[in-house]
């Protein structure tokens, strides 16, 4: 009988120090996910993924704790951009500033697509 | 004609791209932070450095006009070179000094305050650097000036300089 429950103590251990483990490793990706969309700001050309910074360090560390409290991907980026401003994070906002940005390709994408057709189909 | 209004389009979007692209090279490409943000500064609650207990920032904030937020380290080289400026507007100007300790060790941080003087009214910890993170700082040294309402009203990166001090006494006068 005794046997038994220890074996049963000792799996239940086991699963739940595993569950820890794969607890913690999946945040550990999802720092290191974030991190790679953060653009180090006193380390230019590298992401706070790549540099051995202070800052970025710090960033690494401000992040595993916004996703112990239970932030969301998205609430730490907003909260980054809310400190540090849009140029933190290498995706550019669709904003009245880079409109530019999102709408040159499709224009150039059109104008060739009409260029291509007139050549072809037209004549 | 229909070949007339072709190619003054493409003209047009020609220019148009060489207007765009020039605009973007008068543009400095490095990152320049901000110094006259209209953001309010966070508090923060950390570890007192000699007495060892938590303290709230904004308790000294609240109850003074204006407070000045100092990130410091001992091991950094600037902070020595701007401690004398902050010791001198202290002196002249009893401005409540908040210094926040940057991933500092307590021995080096007192050893550097004992030789050096200490123009802070409260040090708070920042061991591993999150709380300057959440004030949105760069590194050390950086300075705030906030008002009671805890609102940014200067913001210096980098060591401060004599000017900036002249500027501060200036806008607490």
């Amino acid at each position: 009988m005794i046997k038994l429950i220890k074996i049963i103590l000792l799996i239940l251990i086991f699963t739940l120090s595993f569950q820890k483990i794969l607890y913690a490793n999946n945040n550990y990706l999802l720092v290191n996910k974030i991190s790679k969309n953060l653009r180090c700001l006193i380390c230019q050309g590298q992401s706070v993924y790549d540099s051995q910074s202070d800052f970025a360090l710090s960033i690494k560390i401000l992040i595993k704790n916004k996703i112990e409290e239970g932030k969301s991907e998205k609430q730490i980026y907003d909260y980054l951009k809310n400190q540090y401003g849009e140029w933190i994070v290498y995706d550019p906002e669709f904003n009245k500033k880079n409109i530019v940005l999102w709408i040159f390709p499709l224009i150039l994408f059109t104008f060739g697509g009409l260029l291509i057709y007139r050549k072809v189909f037209i004549k | 004609m229909k070949k007339k209004i072709y190619y003054s389009i493409l003209f047009l979007f020609f220019i148009f791209i060489f207007s765009v692209f020039y605009l973007g090279l008068d543009k400095p490409n490095s990152y320049t932070p901000n110094e006259y943000s209209n953001k309010n500064l966070e508090t923060f609650t950390s570890k007192e450095l000699f007495l060892n207990d938590e303290f709230n920032s904004n308790d000294i904030i609240e109850n003074n006009q204006f407070t000045l937020v100092n990130i410091w380290a001992s091991w950094c080289a600037p902070c020595r070179s701007e401690h004398s400026l902050l010791m001198g507007l202290k002196e002249k100007t009893n401005i409540n000094i908040i210094g926040l300790n940057y991933k500092d060790k307590k021995n080096n941080a007192i050893k550097f305050l004992n030789e050096l003087g200490n123009p802070f009214e409260k040090i708070l910890t920042d061991p591993d650097g999150t709380i300057s993170i959440a004030l949105g700082a760069y590194g050390v040294p950086e300075t705030f000036l906030v008002n009671s309402k805890s609102k940014i009203i200067r913001k210096y990166i980098g060591p401060l300089k004599t000017e900036n001090i002249l500027e501060i006494t200036k806008i607490i006068k």
